[in-house]
């Protein structure tokens, strides 16, 4: 059984992924520091929350830097604001971000409703571990205010329309974001939990 | 394609069963929430609501438990609301497993809640529910509207539509949205339990006011009224109860019904 923990802000509902995991099999630990030596096959950071808050968790109550936690071969799976983390920094707040990813998190775009929220398709750029057996066009449970802004856009896997072309799923080494809710999105989305899964037993 | 409309089926609960009546009257047992909430979300429904309509104090345990029961169950979001007044009693709901919790009564007394849910929880956890009712009394500084030659305006209601605020719906739904608010469900008293259709005017006014997403509801009684309230306002989503609960009609044939006329929804 793969052993992955999630990373708990303290703000929301992380009750859902965990539930998650746990019907794909997996064995799910709740961290709020990355102290602890790191045994995890997995790490995910959830969606839920407000970007400096959740930064300063991340930061602030560790020893340890989550890059020197996760280091180049565990597995993290940002969802929604936990993707957004990944990047150098945020409209939402002025915390520096995590900086795995360059590029920045903008507004979206005002004319729309914001926040997005709501079932979505995406479009498959390329192919990617996460996003396996998930046919193109496929509708997944999007609600955020904010969208990445990768500064390679070869890190885009697959996007959404939302009045701009919004970045859905990001895959750089081994980080793999989704600004969507895989939790929340029915059995696609639980087959992509799985995937990620599979990513953390190799 | 885009966002799709979404179809939400509401579940009132007390005393831990799923229940449905006329404005608190004559209440008839509709069946297990946590049943009926994985049928729903099976059948494909793109949310569920639940609102308990007791809301009493001794209910809180009750309701936390079946929150945490129905979030097991099911893979789609899911909101929760009734007598939801203070900071921990959201929080309680929300680490329970629901992804956001519906506040009327709460609001409208302590409006600063709004405020101090964005801060801790983010927008997307806060629903702004707002019950309206058409006020023939007119008033200076009101958004007036008329009908049939009459002349009204729309009035918030809380402790479950028994009490009028002397708010107007429209200048609160763009207070609530200003406060933090992610979203915005609008019940319809007047159309409520009539199964005559929802409120379009109500609704087309609203969601035209704010730029946050609103949910329409009251008076569905057929797949015909979600298909009227898609095609003359610009709402979001649209919330039933009854026309569910009694396989008079099941949510994936509704979403087909809409989808051959024209309405973008999940399939």
């Amino acid at each position: 059984m793969v052993k992955v923990a999630i990373f708990d802000y303290g703000a929301g509902n992380i009750f859902s992924l965990k539930n998650s995991l746990e019907k794909n099999d997996a064995q799910v630990e709740i961290i709020t520091s990355f102290d602890n030596v790191n045994s995890y096959s997995g790490l995910l950071l959830p969606g839920v929350g407000n970007f400096d808050p959740a930064i300063k968790s991340i930061r602030d109550y560790s020893k340890t830097d989550f890059v020197d936690f996760v280091g180049n071969d565990t597995p993290v799976l940002g969802i929604c604001l936990g993707m957004e983390m990944f990047f150098e920094k945020s409209e939402e707040g002025k915390e520096k971000g995590l900086g795995v990813i360059d590029g920045e998190v903008i507004l979206l775009p005002t004319e729309m409703k914001i926040p997005h929220m709501g079932w979505n398709d995406i479009q498959i750029e390329r192919s990617s571990k996460i996003l396996e057996g998930i046919p193109n066009g496929s509708w997944v449970y999007f609600v955020h205010s904010y969208r990445v802004k990768p500064k390679n856009d070869d890190v885009i896997v697959a996007d959404s329309d939302y009045g701009v072309k919004v970045p859905a799923v990001v895959e750089y080494k081994n980080f793999f974001g989704t600004q969507f809710h895989p939790e929340k999105s029915g059995n696609i989305g639980s087959v992509m939990i799985g995937n990620f899964l599979r990513e953390c037993k190799k | 394609m885009t966002l799709t409309k979404r179809v939400i089926p509401c579940l009132d609960v007390a005393d831990g069963r799923v229940v449905k009546g006329l404005h608190f009257s004559s209440i008839k047992d509709a069946g297990d929430p946590v049943q009926l909430a994985e049928k729903y979300s099976k059948e494909g429904a793109d949310e569920l609501i639940f609102l308990d309509i007791t809301a009493s104090q001794e209910q809180r345990e009750t309701i936390k438990s079946l929150v945490s029961k129905v979030a097991q169950v099911i893979n789609i979001p899911f909101t929760v609301g009734g007598g939801i007044k203070t900071l921990q009693h959201a929080r309680d709901i929300l680490l329970n497993g629901a992804d956001k919790v519906a506040i009327n009564t709460g609001a409208v007394k302590n409006p600063e809640i709004i405020t101090e849910l964005m801060e801790l929880f983010g927008k997307q956890c806060i629903v702004i529910a707002i019950d309206a009712k058409r006020n023939y009394n007119v008033e200076d500084g009101k958004n007036i509207f008329s009908e049939d030659n009459q002349k009204f305006w729309f009035e918030v209601f809380i402790y479950g539509g028994k009490k009028g605020t002397g708010l107007d719906a429209i200048d609160w739904a763009k207070k609530v949205e200003k406060l933090g608010a992610g979203e915005i469900l609008l019940t319809s008293i007047d159309m409520d339990g009539t199964k005559n259709g929802y409120d379009v005017l109500l609704t087309r006014e609203i969601v035209n006011s704010v730029h946050i997403p609103v949910i329409a509801s009251g008076g569905c009684g057929k797949p015909e009224h979600m298909l009227e309230i898609f095609k003359n306002s610009n709402v979001d989503a649209a919330l039933a109860a009854s026309i569910f609960h009694y396989e008079t009609h099941s949510v994936d044939r509704v979403k087909e019904f809409l989808k051959e006329r024209g309405i973008p929804v999940r399939l």
